[in-house]
């Protein structure tokens, strides 16, 4: 006879396949009651990522992608954001439901959030050391000793050298690479099952820049991590994601495995983006840009909200919201995890 | 379409020793803030000066008995039969119109100078800091309605509130007085606590505690309450004189400390009628504290200096 046992309502991640993804995001909503009106930054955004994963958010500034973040995190500010609708599931259990104390010990422990900008994101007057062994204090209530000596060795972990030597310097003393890596390391303290790195490496040089990604693609792989990468940079996704998730004006406009999505994208905004690359090939020719900007969120246009700016835009784009649709091969076998919210997926994936 | 259409550098050994390489070079830069300024603050001289005044006058507020034999409060230390005499040998400062020697009433009152200062300036610190605080902290209508408390008090001018306060509860000694002080002095504190909060909470490090697991007690104490410690400090030094002055300007009209304590206000009032003909009794506590005022007033201008990062 097999007792299931149902009192464990987290289950245990890293040992084999668990019941469904890590975290799934169903129809989450997200507005900003604001005196101009609602702005709604988060219009029904579905993703869901499985231990050991790495999905990629791309997007331009103001497409919801941190929006989107913060709400798994809980660290929105409420008000003025709601969140009127959508389920956020961890481990199957859905977090909007939960009590504050509950999300409380889940963040930093389970989920963690690295943040684009690690100088203010590190309090400047407490020393890295403290900061890195509050992490333990607060979620193990370990001694302020011990809570010391995982710090130094976290520091190593992300290779910081000298990291005893450093463990009692202050955010400002380190350069802006260390510092991220210090991110990194306070992310990782508690081994949480989810990393959510809000753009990590935008505010970096570019040397610095690929070694903070394979750093961190080097310890996601070992925890066997999930880990959503908020980024507007297609070069950082293409060497680290699974897959990946296209957002405009708080919808998702397109999902594809990575390496698809790079050689036949199904949405005129990602072939837009794909093609606003700059590339040696095409050295001497004009670069391509998308015209027009982003929507104002206060009032997206009327039916798909990218219509101003699609040169393949119809009627139909300006009246009807188009669904996000499996997008299928010419034949009509299924592409798996491909899907496009754009009225003319077939003509812009088969050309 | 390639695979791949941006190569991004691969890690290797000369681009690690690179970022190595300018860390070391953030790390020469100076210490913490708190240090930083330490290390400004003892290449001063205004701050040397200003140190050494502030020394000697808690010396005399601790242990007034060194530095001079007699005592004020002793039966026999005023004999009238030495109204008015001027400075002599072995009573250098004279004496005063009840014939009481004045360098001993000058050194015992920096004892009630001292502890007015500073009993003022740590319960204006305290009020004003922690409401300050939960205003800025929790905000909305709790923020509003702490803010129109506190305008209710800094509206009260201080002589006003001063007899207002005396007329209710009487009172002539140093407690009272710092009293009347604090109840009228801590809006300034909570103004600068609250805007400091505001500023601070909104900064990336508060989402990044937060989104890290800690909660709001540790968020408010641990994270945001050492960000807005400078500023306080700057300001709590510099009041430490005005409230000093403020004593002595209150007893000097009677409203704040009275017979038989000792308050160097009160003194200069006394001498004030028969200044023409002997001003030493005047001179000599109005000299003791103004000294006084200008070390503490001092010392606040040399800490703003040192810690405000907007002055430099």
């Amino acid at each position: 006879m097999t007792i299931i046992d149902q009192t464990d309502a987290v289950p245990a991640p890293r040992d084999g396949e668990s019941t469904g993804p890590l975290l799934d995001v169903r129809d989450l909503h997200v507005e900003f009651h604001t005196r101009e009106g609602v702005v709604r930054a988060v219009n029904g955004v579905n993703y869901s990522v499985n231990s050991g994963e790495t999905l990629a958010v791309l997007g331009e500034s103001g497409s919801g992608k941190s929006v989107t973040a913060q709400a798994i995190m809980g660290i929105l500010d409420m008000p003025p954001a709601r969140i009127p609708q959508g389920e956020i599931r961890f481990h199957g259990r859905d977090m909007l439901a939960m009590s504050e104390e509950e999300r409380r010990k889940i963040r930093g422990a389970r989920i963690a959030m690295i943040f684009q900008d690690a100088l203010s994101s590190l309090n400047p007057v407490l020393s890295v050391g403290f900061q890195l062994g509050e992490m333990f204090r607060v979620h193990q209530g370990m001694s302020r000793k011990d809570a010391k000596a995982k710090a130094v060795e976290l520091m190593d972990r992300v290779k910081i050298p000298a990291a005893a030597a450093r463990v009692n310097d202050y955010p400002h003393q380190f350069s802006g690479g260390m510092r991220q890596r210090i991110m990194i390391a306070m992310a990782l303290a508690l081994e949480p099952d989810l990393i959510i790195a809000d753009e990590p490496t935008t505010a970096l040089d570019v040397t610095v820049q690929a070694q903070v990604m394979d750093l961190l693609a080097e310890l996601q792989r070992e925890y066997r991590m999930g880990l959503i990468l908020i980024t507007h940079d297609l070069g950082v996704v293409a060497d680290v994601a699974d897959k990946i998730a296209v957002m405009y004006a708080g919808r998702i406009v397109e999902t594809a495995p990575v390496h698809e999505l790079y050689k036949r994208p199904a949405h005129p905004y990602t072939r837009g983006l794909l093609d606003s690359i700059p590339r040696l090939d095409q050295k001497g020719q004009e670069l391509y840009a998308i015209k027009g900007l982003p929507p104002n969120l206060l009032k997206v246009p009327k039916g798909c909200a990218f219509n101003p700016r699609c040169d393949r835009a119809q009627d139909v784009c300006r009246t009807d919201v188009p669904p996000l649709v499996q997008v299928t091969e010419r034949d009509g076998t299924a592409l798996p995890g491909r899907a496009s919210a754009c009225h003319f997926w077939k003509e812009t994936i088969h050309g | 379409m390639s695979e791949k259409t941006i190569e991004r550098p691969t890690t290797d050994e000369a681009a690690l020793a690179k970022e190595i390489e300018a860390d070391e070079k953030a790390a020469a830069r100076q210490a913490s803030l708190l240090k930083d300024g330490w290390a400004d603050l003892r290449k001063r001289p205004m701050f040397i000066v200003s140190g050494l005044v502030i020394l000697l006058l808690l010396a005399l507020a601790v242990a007034p008995g060194l530095f001079t034999a007699r005592s004020p409060f002793s039966d026999g230390f005023c004999q009238l039969q030495n109204s008015m005499t001027p400075p002599t040998s072995g009573h250098l400062f004279g004496y005063d119109v009840q014939g009481c020697d004045i360098y001993t009433r000058t050194v015992y009152g920096a004892r009630n100078s001292i502890i007015v200062g500073v009993v003022t300036t740590i319960a204006t610190t305290l009020i004003g800091g922690l409401v300050g605080m939960l205003a800025g902290l929790i905000g909305g209508w709790i923020d509003a309605l702490l803010s129109r408390v506190t305008e209710v008090f800094s509206a009260l001018p201080l002589l006003v509130g001063g007899l207002l306060i005396m007329s209710i509860w009487g009172g002539g000694d140093v407690w009272s007085v710092s009293l009347i002080m604090a109840v009228l002095g801590w809006p300034q504190v909570f103004r600068i606590m609250r805007g400091e909060v505001i500023s601070n909470k909104y900064n990336d490090y508060v989402a990044a505690a937060r989104a890290l697991g800690a909660g709001s007690g540790r968020i408010a104490f641990r994270h945001i309450l050492p960000n807005t410690l400078a500023p306080v400090i700057v300001i709590t030094t510099m009041n430490l004189g005005v409230y000093i002055a403020a004593e002595a300007a209150l007893s000097y009209l009677g409203i704040g400390i009275q017979y038989p304590n000792i308050s160097w206000g009160l003194m200069i009032s006394d001498a004030q009628d028969r200044f023409l003909t002997s001003p030493h009794a005047l001179l000599f506590p109005a000299g003791a504290l103004s000294i006084t005022v200008l070390a503490f007033i001092m010392l606040g201008d040399v800490v703003r200096d040192a810690f405000d990062p907007k002055m430099r």
